[in-house]
């Protein structure tokens, strides 16, 4: 099951990476004669409205939704951990005062707050990958913080202070690669939670709006598109909603696998 | 207990302070207006407008204006519905919101607590596997994808139920169901993972050294406490439902505050997106609290500090 889930996340990003080579047309490609084709030998996912084949419009999907994905992960990973890491060393009023700020991020509803940002930041994936990493940031955050409580009490950190190492020093060296495990867990499951709030933003509209950008199109937007055709063409909305679902679903159950590797406790 | 309910209302009454001026400044440093998208207006009567909705005024005033009127109930007009202020359009909107997300948090209780409590019964056997496969294909299928795979299954082809419409009962089947898998499948795997922590308990462990059926042992015993867990989590999950309502009710086109909610961040309504947020907001500070004073009930080690 973990190895399908590897293999699948691995031939996803194999596709957005080489997405401008294996595609068999290329991303303008406009056929007007061709509109609205079932899957064929010359479209494998067919086509859409406007003759574009939906094969190459969902590998260059891949991109976006891979990008957004990893791209949150890593900011909100980077922010969260830092934060968490210097509430729970500092300790005290410091760490009292920086947890109720997560805890306030924590009460509110976070596709609002995306809605919201996005209409500040752009509707483009920089501006969204922001928008989502600044919610997102709050789950590393209080992972890492009660990571780092509990790591503070290991005899080998008291041995490095009476040592005389600084403080930086400790922090680096001595908590942090002991509390690596439930950050990674942590952030294999936020990858496909940020494709999954993309995706629904893109499909209710507030998404990524670039329609003719060179890097890609949303599958959020793509099943968009086949959503409103989904009567007569259901292939329109199929795909990308396979592709949605197969990525997202192999992202989680890596985590889970990951998560029962680091912690086994739960089985 | 009572020290603790004030301490909890002041946080949630910061909570809704902090989003209203967050948002309230968002809305006013983003680009582009509320008139944008007209036809191209002749200066003088984009200024009468600005005017007429303060929109002039120095940015510290529109504030104290705009808190001003929260306090009274009235949100303002709307600027695109130029008929309705608001508060009208809340209050018409928010209780078909109010019943979907309701109707769905109870169908997602419903269904998880038997397929969590079987799974850890059965622990590590097929069924126990199938429950948890089902549980991750839950949440990993985006609702709006759910919603509008039922609606080409079940209302498309099969032509059992009707979408579209919010009047009878079985309008409400779908959107519920489509709300309700994925937190129901998140409830399922949690309070599976919450019960077998909890079999290593020594109470657990009394209670079958009594000799009592694994049933009473596991229902009885072990779920009570396996709850507390569960109910710090229903917060958030409140939250979870609220916001995956607006993606519910825009598939189903649904006449509640999500799809509102969405035209106005589209056409840049920015009264109308207070409102709604500053609701949702209040909606998700009362659930917290309503699970904090329930925590104190369920827990008595908290109820004695």
């Amino acid at each position: 099951m973990l190895r399908m889930a590897a293999s699948f996340i691995a031939i996803v990003l194999l596709a957005a990476t080489f997405a401008p080579w294996i595609s068999p047309y290329g991303v303008g490609g406009l056929q007007e004669e061709r509109l609205l084709e079932t899957p064929s030998w010359a479209h494998w996912m067919g086509t859409d409205g406007l003759g574009r084949d939906l094969l190459t419009r969902v590998l260059y999907g891949a991109r976006v939704s891979l990008s957004v994905g990893l791209g949150t992960a890593l900011i909100a990973l980077a922010l969260g951990t830092a934060y968490g890491l210097i509430a729970g060393f500092k300790g005290g009023s410091w760490d009292h005062f920086m947890m109720r700020v997560v805890d306030i991020f924590y009460s509110l509803p976070d596709m609002l707050i995306f809605i919201l940002l996005s209409l500040l930041f752009g509707r483009n994936i920089g501006g969204l990958l922001v928008a989502l990493g600044l919610v997102s940031w709050v789950r590393f955050a209080r992972i890492a913080r009660g990571q780092v409580l509990q790591a503070k009490e290991f005899l080998f950190v008291e041995g490095a202070v009476a040592l005389g190492a600084s403080r930086k020093r400790v922090l680096l060296r001595h908590i942090l690669p002991n509390i690596v495990g439930p950050i990674i867990v942590t952030m294999t499951f936020s990858i496909p939670s940020a494709i999954l709030a993309e995706s629904t933003l893109s499909f209710i509209g507030i998404g990524i709006n670039d329609p003719y950008s060179h890097w890609g199109t949303s599958w959020g937007t793509l099943a968009q598109d086949g959503y409103r055709a989904m009567r007569s063409y259901p292939h329109l909305i199929a795909f990308p909603a396979a592709a949605i679902f197969m990525t997202i679903l192999s992202f989680n159950t890596l985590g889970n696998g990951l998560r029962d590797l680091i912690d086994p406790k739960g089985r | 207990m009572g020290a603790l309910l004030l301490k909890r209302l002041f946080h949630g009454l910061v909570v809704l302070w902090v989003v209203a001026t967050v948002t309230f400044l968002l809305l006013r440093l983003a680009p582009g207006g509320p008139f944008d998208s007209e036809r191209k207006l002749p200066p003088e009567v984009i200024a009468n407008l600005e005017a007429k909705y303060h929109l002039d005024e120095p940015l510290w005033q529109q504030y104290l204006r705009y808190l001003g009127g929260i306090v009274r109930a009235d949100f303002g007009p709307s600027y695109k519905y130029l008929d309705r202020g608001v508060t009208e359009i809340i209050a018409d909107t928010l209780p078909v919101s109010v019943l979907l997300g309701g109707l769905a948090l109870i169908c997602a209780v419903t269904i998880s607590f038997p397929i969590g409590l079987l799974a850890a019964y059965h622990r590590n056997t097929l069924i126990d596997r199938c429950c948890m496969l089902a549980a991750t294909l839950g949440i990993s299928l985006p609702n709006f994808l759910l919603g509008a795979l039922l609606i080409w299954a079940i209302a498309l082809q099969l032509g059992w139920l009707q979408v579209g419409r919010w009047d009878d009962w079985t309008s409400m089947i779908l959107p519920t169901v489509t709300l309700a898998a994925a937190p129901a499948a998140f409830l399922a795997a949690l309070l599976r993972s919450t019960l077998l922590e909890t079999f290593g308990e020594d109470f657990v462990r009394t209670a079958r050294a009594k000799g009592l059926s694994e049933f009473v042992v596991v229902a009885k015993h072990a779920l009570g406490h396996s709850l507390i867990p569960v109910l710090t989590v229903m917060g958030p999950l409140t939250a979870a439902l609220l916001t995956g309502s607006f993606v519910v009710e825009f598939v189903f086109a649904i006449p509640g505050m999500g799809r509102f909610f969405i035209t106005a961040v589209v056409d840049r309504d920015y009264p109308l997106i207070m409102g709604v947020t500053l609701i949702y907001t209040a909606i998700l500070v009362c659930a917290n609290l309503l699970v904090d004073l329930l925590y104190g009930y369920v827990d008595p080690r908290i109820r004695v500090q």
